[in-house]
């Protein structure tokens, strides 16, 4: 047995966000009181001073494998994520070849049960290859691990194709995550399209390629009745059209990225490649509009698109750079600050980390109910460290938070009752 | 003053000071190329290394002539010739440029930034020959050296740049530099090719060509690159000669003796019209000759010429 004692507990689903202690058994959830006394079988923690919330979960993650082990790996990714906190990933499909059959998503959860050291919950594609142009075997994926479809990476270009898919995907209660990108707008663009970029003389890629899709998506999803979960939302006008969708009833849920949470375009002067992600950087009144957004709920979840690359790939220029950062290892200091500044209480960002990704994948996660199975993040919110390279696990380190002072971080992760991370230190060989 | 940055990457970060330490050093370096030796000892023993990723003529042989005429060594590695077509990347040959002893590396690349990363990586020095649409500061110092010459200051001044400011690193540098030395600029163009945030660059934005001349001192006219047409960012060459072109009867809006720039290469009868490149008000071909100095003087101050008065 392991009793997780005096922590504070933020558990937004039993609306606990008090100190309460927690007792693990076979794997679950067993107890969760004010006061559990110690007894000689327990293995005790003392989360005096700290954070003790359901296990983290992200829902937007690369994992590169199979096909792209330069850039990361199931072990490599897995690790990060047990050292950023999160017990479990969904992982998207644009690996090579793509994760668009049962046999892909075979060989991800064979890999994922040997290598992985957290819960790795693949997402399938929506078209064949993800080239747009014929369903992958939806149904089949659905029966067989697949938790979402998705063509991330790039946008179902063709509006048939997408009403196709959301319909399809109704009859097996999947999600569609889509990724908003009108293509023709966004072009050759490298970063946001607004005076930095005319600054920086870099091509721009304008808010309204991320808005046009995010409307067709929310139109095209209420008239086949589906479920549409928009992936990393990065501007004012999205959020507007996904609060007057919610207003209406339509079934849209959303996710934010932490580093739009953190990061505006002006990041990007200086031409460090490892600012050049896929929505862009974006303004900071549209950076300020996530953070209400999501403190109001009108953001369901919070979600890395952990994307990484080689050094070699990151280290050309600014153009020529793949678009992606890796965010598992920073997204838990970069939310806190958020709760420290008094912009996002702490229960919703407990909230937008586990319950609501765990319910839109369905994967029944995030609570630490009663008989719950035993995933559970420990915070700590006064830590303060400086990631070097060499602290991350990811093998990608492409990540703009790198020598910068960050504060609270996650110094325990539980998987299914099992230690995977204690004291920034992995728990596994 | 003394210059003082390994690296001259742009105008925007450069005080006006530095700037004017530049330009004030110009003049001299004018007074020999129009000598008849047109040689003086002060780079001897120091290499400079022209690195050009994007074909140009004018600008490479400018450079090249500037540091034979401070008798440099200096060579040209050009795209089409170096490692960089079997894909080496611009840090390893950088790398290998600095290691082989290089005092001063010229790059010109369509990647804006691509100085800069350069800079980062090398211990020599690094001159933006231009990048992508981000700056081409010697550009920027010649056409102001250019101004200053025949205007005596740049203080006061209305100057309008014409043209493509969207894809222009001309505009960005000469916008930049002008504003650090008092000048006021507009622009003008179609509004297409104008970039967002143009008045948090302190300039003033116009559509129609016949304000922004109207009254102005000096008129730079950008080179439009035909495959921006193409693109379809404006209709036809035919409209932009009529909206947006200079020519004699627009001219004639501005002060009587406005100067009128242009960068070249020119497309005669699209963004200017010949009467107006070939007229009195013309001093396109002495740019031309000022940019041999500016780079002269550039190329000085990089290699740590501590004394300021040239041989004479």
């Amino acid at each position: 047995m392991f009793l997780v004692k005096n922590g504070l507990v933020v558990d937004p689903v039993q609306g606990i966000n008090a100190k309460r202690d927690i007792l693990i058994k076979d794997g679950l959830i067993a107890a969760v009181e004010v006061n559990i006394a110690v007894s000689g079988d327990m293995q005790v923690y003392d989360a005096a001073g700290k954070i003790v919330t359901p296990g983290l979960v992200d829902m937007h993650v690369h994992l590169r494998e199979p096909g792209l082990e330069a850039k990361e790996t199931i072990a490599s990714g897995t690790r990060a994520a047990a050292l950023g906190g999160f017990t479990s990933v969904a992982c998207m499909p644009n690996t090579k070849p793509v994760l668009d059959s049962k046999a892909m998503l075979e060989t991800v959860k064979a890999v994922a049960a040997r290598e992985g050291v957290v819960n790795v919950f693949p997402i399938g594609a929506i078209t064949k290859g993800s080239a747009g142009l014929e369903l992958a075997e939806i149904g089949d994926m659905a029966l067989n691990g697949a938790v979402a479809i998705s063509d991330d990476g790039k946008p179902v270009g063709n509006a048939e194709m997408m009403r196709l898919a959301l319909e399809y995907a109704k009859m097996f209660n999947l999600p569609v995550i889509a990724h908003c990108e009108e293509s023709s707008l966004s072009a050759d663009g490298v970063m946001h399209f607004g005076p930095i970029s005319s600054e920086l003389g870099l091509r721009g890629i304008p808010a309204a390629a991320e808005e046009i899709m995010v409307a067709r998506d929310i139109i095209l999803a209420e008239a086949a009745g589906s479920p549409v979960h928009i992936a990393h939302v990065s501007t004012k006008g999205s959020l507007e059209l996904i609060r007057a969708a919610k207003a209406r009833g339509i079934k849209v849920t959303c996710e934010v990225t932490p580093h739009h949470l953190s990061l505006s375009d002006a990041a990007v002067r200086g031409y460090s490649t490892a600012t050049k992600v896929n929505p862009p950087l974006r303004p900071m009144q549209d950076v300020m509009a996530l953070r209400a957004a999501l403190a109001e709920g009108i953001i369901d979840c919070i979600a890395t698109d952990h994307a990484p690359h080689t050094s070699e790939e990151k280290a050309v220029e600014f153009n020529y750079a793949p678009f992606g950062l890796v965010g598992l290892e920073t997204a838990v200091p970069l939310i806190l600050a958020l709760v420290r500044s008094g912009e996002l209480e702490l229960s919703r960002a407990v909230e937008a980390m586990s319950y609501n990704p765990a319910r839109i994948l369905g994967i029944g996660r995030g609570s630490l109910a009663v008989g719950m199975v035993a995933d559970l993040s420990v915070l700590d919110p006064d830590l303060r460290l400086t990631l070097t390279e060499q602290d991350l696990a990811s093998q990608g380190k492409n990540s703009p938070f790198l020598g910068v002072e960050l504060q609270g971080f996650a110094v325990l992760t539980l998987v299914n009752g099992k230690i995977v991370m204690q004291d920034r230190k992995l728990a596994v060989s | 003053m003394k210059w003082t940055r390994k690296d001259l990457l742009g105008l925007q970060d450069l005080s006006s000071d530095e700037i004017n330490l530049i330009l004030d050093q110009t003049a001299p370096m004018k007074d020999i190329i129009q000598r008849d030796i047109k040689k003086v000892p002060t780079l001897r023993g120091k290499s400079v290394i022209n690195l050009f990723y994007e074909p140009s003529t004018r600008t490479r042989t400018s450079f090249e002539l500037a540091g034979k005429y401070l008798s440099a060594d200096t060579s040209s590695l050009a795209v089409s010739t170096s490692s960089v077509v079997k894909g080496e990347s611009l840090i390893d040959t950088g790398k290998t440029i600095d290691v082989m002893g290089a005092d001063i590396v010229v790059i010109r690349h369509q990647a804006s930034g691509a100085p800069l990363l350069l800079s980062q990586n090398i211990k020599a020095s690094v001159v933006n020959a231009g990048d992508g649409f981000h700056e081409h500061p010697t550009q920027g110092l010649l056409d102001m050296f250019t101004i200053r010459e025949k205007k005596g200051t740049i203080q006061g001044l209305t100057v309008t740049i014409l043209g493509d400011v969207l894809h222009s690193r001309v505009a960005r540098s000469n916008i930049w530099g002008l504003t650090k030395l008092g000048a006021k600029v507009r622009v003008a163009g179609p509004s297409t090719l104008m970039p967002p945030g143009l008045a948090e660059m302190g300039v003033e934005v116009f559509n129609r060509i016949e304000d922004a001349v109207a009254g102005a001192d000096v008129v730079n006219v950008l080179r439009i690159q035909l495959e921006r047409q193409q693109k379809g960012l404006f209709p036809t060459l035919r409209e932009y000669a009529r909206l947006f072109g200079l020519n004699q009867a627009r001219l004639a809006l501005a002060q009587p003796d406005a100067l009128v720039l242009h960068p070249g290469p020119m497309n005669r009868g699209v963004e200017i019209s010949p009467e107006v490149a070939d007229g009195p008000q013309s001093v396109i071909t002495e740019q031309v000759t000022n940019g041999v100095a500016v780079r002269m003087a550039v190329l000085y101050l990089m290699a740590g010429g501590g004394l300021v008065d040239v041989p004479r």
